[in-house]
């Protein structure tokens, strides 16, 4: 039996967390960390939990005791968010090439310069191409949802790799929302039991993890970690029917939101995308046939399926909540239009860069993108794609009084 | 959905109000947000807190900029903070102030709202021994709201500030008090109730 509560996104992931148990949490315990590991730590002094927690002094080191712990072929997680998650970087792309199934809870904030606290993707994006699976939250029962399918997708043979599970800081993360919990019984049952298939104490089967590897061996080994990505999709689709069997939540690779005869789209992740669904329903109250998809997973990225979804689409706008300063759109736009590219051609993009630091992002802002949406929707199809960003200020000072 | 706006300054417990508030209109049955508005947290700056109640799932996740309520925590924000920002016609104001209920009309003038005044600091220092204002306006925001009845209420006020103080449990009678005192503490300066 589910159970009706409110609690915020934070204490959602510490909540699956604690349901979970794992063996080993290492964290950096302050800012810019989060409340999550602040509950992990008042479970563990409560007896609530099992887990060995090591509160470390940096998340280099959060990284590389989770690195260990899972080598030794234990379940292990961290929490981080923002700069936290900058000085893993290193690390991450470690823990997934050494096909270590931990488990990550992002808390989405921005990167300094300048200082800034706030909500947007740049800290996973930068983690984009370090080879964990990024699964995004719009709320915080996503969050908890996700997070209980974390382990069965990394952990999964066929896979093997390390999962982060994302959502908006503060936006989510700090907010005080309604959630149905599951029982900590059927909660634990359906996470599972890990088994490692190797593990580096086993003395009957001596094995080296993350050892110097020579040019003659490397792209071997980089090829494995890319099937192992390859793989993970089905995977991914497999535990959330399994999921929606057991706690009758669904998910997929992403949710389409009245796109059935959609003509003008948004693509968007985590928090954000409630809001726009909001500007859905007002705009489909006045007969505009607009439609969301709202992206969960990010890596792997599911184009073909994506490009299905949006084939009957006039007109799209991809929204990402960072900008890679690529000068050719951010990460979701420049993934989404390749995804597109030969599957679902002649769609007019724009590609809109928006609430970045926490910038706020209104029903009427998605409003208003649907009405550009709706003038470019008959327009020509070879206009040059581009990208912009919204909601900020303009300079409008041409010069000293 | 009702939606309320919470101005204050850090320090004075408008977020710890407003998570109070969704923790009452959830007890209530009802879908809740509670969530601040983060900036530089530091005593005394100005800070803004929301909630938004619903029969219905809420989706929207953005700041709230069309209230049904405002609730001015402390009255020195009024002018430097445009705190009625589109509060929406027939709305309502709830504010803490010791003014006289002409001179509270004259802090919000045009606005076409109910002001609702109370000395929440009077009976934050009577009954708690300080001027913490959340928690008769916690009280008076509930009544008004109508979301929950005045005994359920005090019930789970009470079980929170359990919960919440569970550290400190000789503050539970003072905030209980200031909650009770508080409840049909509120004048109407503009209007019959």
């Amino acid at each position: 039996m589910s159970k009706r509560d409110r609690m915020s996104g934070n204490e959602a992931i510490a909540t699956a967390i604690r349901q979970i148990d794992p063996d080993v949490i290492a964290a950096f315990p302050i800012t810019p960390s989060t409340e999550i590991p602040q509950y992990i730590s008042g479970f563990k002094a409560n007896g609530l939990i099992s887990t060995e927690f090591i509160a470390v002094e940096s998340e280099h080191s959060a990284m590389s005791a989770c690195i260990g712990a899972a080598a030794a072929g234990v379940r292990a997680m961290t929490a981080t968010s923002s700069a936290g998650m900058a000085l893993m970087y290193e690390l991450l792309y470690i823990a997934a090439s050494d096909r270590l199934p931990i488990v990550l809870a992002a808390v989405n904030r921005a990167l300094t310069g300048p200082i800034n606290i706030n909500a947007d993707h740049s800290d996973s994006m930068g983690a984009r191409d370090s080879g964990w699976i990024q699964i995004y939250s719009e709320n915080a029962q996503e969050a908890y949802d996700n997070m209980l399918m974390a382990h069965r997708i990394g952990e999964h043979a066929d896979v093997m790799l390390p999962v982060m599970i994302c959502q908006d800081g503060f936006i989510t993360s700090h907010a005080i929302e309604n959630i149905l919990l599951e029982e900590d019984e059927t909660a634990r049952a359906f996470v599972g039991v890990y088994d490692p298939p190797h593990h580096i104490l086993d003395p009957a089967e001596p094995a080296a993890v993350g050892p110097y590897s020579v040019s003659p061996y490397v792209m071997e080994m980089k090829r494995a970690q890319f099937e192992g990505m390859a793989r993970a999709g089905g995977v991914i689709l497999e535990v959330a029917a399994d999921f929606e069997k057991t706690f009758g939540r669904r998910y997929g690779f992403f949710e389409e939101y009245r796109m059935e005869d959609a003509e003008s789209a948004i693509l968007i992740m985590s928090s954000a995308a409630g809001t726009a669904k909001d500007a859905v329903d007002r705009l489909r109250g006045k007969g505009v046939r607009a439609g969301l998809v709202k992206l969960r997973v990010f890596r792997p990225f599911p184009a073909a399926e994506l490009a299905a979804a949006l084939s009957g689409v006039k007109a799209l706008a991809i929204m990402d909540r960072s900008d890679g300063f690529s000068g050719n759109g951010g990460p979701l736009g420049a993934e989404v239009r390749a995804a597109l590219y030969g599957r679902a051609d002649g769609i007019r993009t724009i590609n809109l860069v928006y609430g970045l630091g926490g910038r706020d992002t209104r029903v009427e802002d998605f409003e208003n993108i649907y009405a550009e949406l709706e003038e470019m929707k008959d327009g020509p199809t070879d206009a040059s794609p581009y990208c912009r960003h919204i909601g900020q200020r303009e300079n409008t000072n041409k010069g000293t009084d | 959905m009702i939606e309320i706006r919470w101005h204050g300054r850090g320090g004075q417990g408008a977020k710890t109000a407003a998570l109070l508030l969704a923790d009452a209109a959830f007890e209530a049955g009802l879908y809740v947000q509670g969530f601040p508005e983060y900036g530089p947290e530091r005593m005394g700056a100005p800070i803004t807190a929301y909630n938004r109640l619903d029969g219905a799932p809420i989706r929207v996740h953005s700041n709230i900029y069309e209230p049904d309520m405002v609730v001015v925590v402390d009255e020195t924000l009024i002018g430097p903070v445009d705190v009625t920002a589109g509060l929406k016609p027939g709305g309502r104001i709830a504010v803490n102030t010791n003014r006289p209920p002409e001179a509270v009309r004259d802090l919000f003038p045009g606005t076409g709202a109910e002001i609702y005044a109370v000395d929440a600091a009077d009976i934050s220092t009577r009954n708690l021994g300080r001027n913490l204002p959340n928690t008769p306006l916690l009280s008076v925001v509930a009544r008004l709201t109508g979301i929950v009845e005045e005994k359920v209420f005090f019930a789970q006020m009470e079980a929170a500030f359990r919960h919440k103080f569970a550290s400190k449990p000789e503050v539970i009678a003072g905030n209980m008090s200031a909650l009770r005192e508080a409840w049909f503490g509120a004048v109407l300066v503009n209007g019959d109730e």
